[in-house]
């Protein structure tokens, strides 16, 4: 089944959370990962790794460089669910 | 008919009976190196685990290194260098393209005439070394190995590069392999993937350099999170297939010795295997740095000397770096 905009954000706050501490309310689409969230390299990649698992998608490594809000990476995830 | 050939014959099992460790003398503190790539003490430490690297100075090479931790190795392990049947050597900071480091070393610490060869597996190297010198012993091609890391590091440091360079350090970390009279290496699992063989490795060939008089010395450079993924997921896959391959479980070990790339990568690493609490996991890069193939037997070294009740215990070592390689082996720890 595939997941809605609205629970791939929702997931993706919890994987956020886990990750940095980050509120969960703090993580919406228009949030840039590095200058809103302040989220680095790598825990954007442990982050991207955790969503893979979460919601049974591929984010290949040179798609994360395009993901620079939670918006581009909720797109792409609903977008790449088979 | 011909005559029948003789093959070797070895000893059925071995293990590492000594090691020995050789570090740069010089604490380079993250203030030291923050100002070229714009950065901070907090920066450093909160991305990287990383205090201080050891460095080297100008007069000391990678082979200074290794002849250092190699006469501890040797002489912890109670042999005479004669005995070392086969001298390897693994390394990217070899002076020249040839001869080897690994036939200088034989020559400096006494083990001329013993077989002597580099291998370049980068930050696998030290685990390649221990699954050769395991074979050759149950071969019976050598009865003593001497397998080294060692590197110069800080000679293919760029000072404005953010990649990787403000991670690496110099040193050298050696141990003798011998006959057991249990299994001590259990089987290695290793491999590469020549796919990501861009990740990390020098930023051009030494030819372009040496046709642009004016150019700079290659230096390292990574891509730093196509190799963090690598490093964490693809390799805790390994690292099980290694546990799998000794025929042990986590909680069987006493230690977990990554390669010292970053403490980040340790930490997830450590995360993934899910291992009990009282494996003790290596965090040398705290204060020695990345020294690539050296990595593993510093901070197996270091360990020891911090907790000398693992001695005897169980570790997983695992090294990965350039290439894209990797190896993996439980030890019985000396």
């Amino acid at each position: 089944m595939a997941f809605t905009s609205e629970e791939v954000l929702a997931g993706l706050a919890e994987l956020i959370n886990d990750e940095t501490g980050i509120a969960t309310d703090s993580v919406a689409l228009d949030k840039s990962f590095t200058d809103d969230l302040d989220i680095d390299s790598i825990s954007m990649m442990t982050i991207v790794v955790n969503a893979e698992e979460k919601f049974d998608v591929k984010i290949p490594d040179e798609e994360v460089k395009n993901l620079t809000t939670v918006g581009d990476a909720v797109t792409f995830i609903v977008n790449a669910q088979g | 008919m011909s005559a029948a050939l003789t093959p070797s014959v070895g000893s059925p099992f071995t293990r590492i009976l000594a090691l020995g460790a050789a570090r740069g003398e010089n604490a380079v503190t993250n203030d030291d190196i923050a100002g070229p790539i714009d950065s901070s003490d907090e920066w450093i430490r909160q991305r990287t685990g990383v205090i201080t690297r050891m460095r080297a100075g100008e007069g000391v090479e990678a082979v200074d290194l290794a002849e250092a931790a190699s006469r501890e190795a040797i002489e912890k392990a109670g042999i005479e260098p004669s005995q070392v049947g086969a001298v390897i050597v693994s390394t990217i900071s070899n002076t020249v393209q040839t001869p080897s480091l690994a036939a200088l070393l034989a020559e400096r610490v006494g083990a001329n005439p013993a077989a002597a060869y580099d291998v370049s597996a980068a930050c696998a190297g030290y685990t390649y070394g221990i699954a050769q010198a395991d074979a050759l012993v149950r071969a019976g091609l050598a009865q003593y190995v001497l397998v080294v890391g060692a590197e110069k590091l800080s000679d293919f440091a760029k000072p404005t590069d953010r990649t990787i360079s403000f991670l690496l350090g110099d040193g050298a970390g050696a141990a003798i392999v011998g006959p057991a009279d249990e299994p001590g290496i259990a089987a290695t699992v290793w491999g590469s993937d020549g796919s990501k063989w861009d990740a990390v490795g020098m930023d051009r060939p030494l030819k372009d350099a040496f046709a642009d008089p004016d150019g700079e010395f290659p230096t390292l450079r990574q891509e730093g999170q196509t190799v963090f993924r690598w490093a964490v997921w693809e390799m805790a896959k390994v690292a099980q297939k290694a546990l799998d391959a000794a025929g042990v479980r986590p909680e069987d070990l006493a230690a977990f010795i990554p390669h010292q790339a970053n403490m980040r990568i340790i930490d997830e690493f450590a995360k993934q295997l899910k291992l009990p609490e009282h494996v003790v996991v290596a965090r040398d890069i705290a204060t020695t740095g990345n020294t690539s193939a050296a990595s593993i037997p510093l901070a197996t070294h270091a360990l020891l000397a911090e907790h000398p009740e693992l001695s005897g215990g169980l570790a997983l070592q695992i090294g990965f770096g350039a290439g894209l390689v990797y190896g993996a082996q439980v030890v019985r720890l000396p």
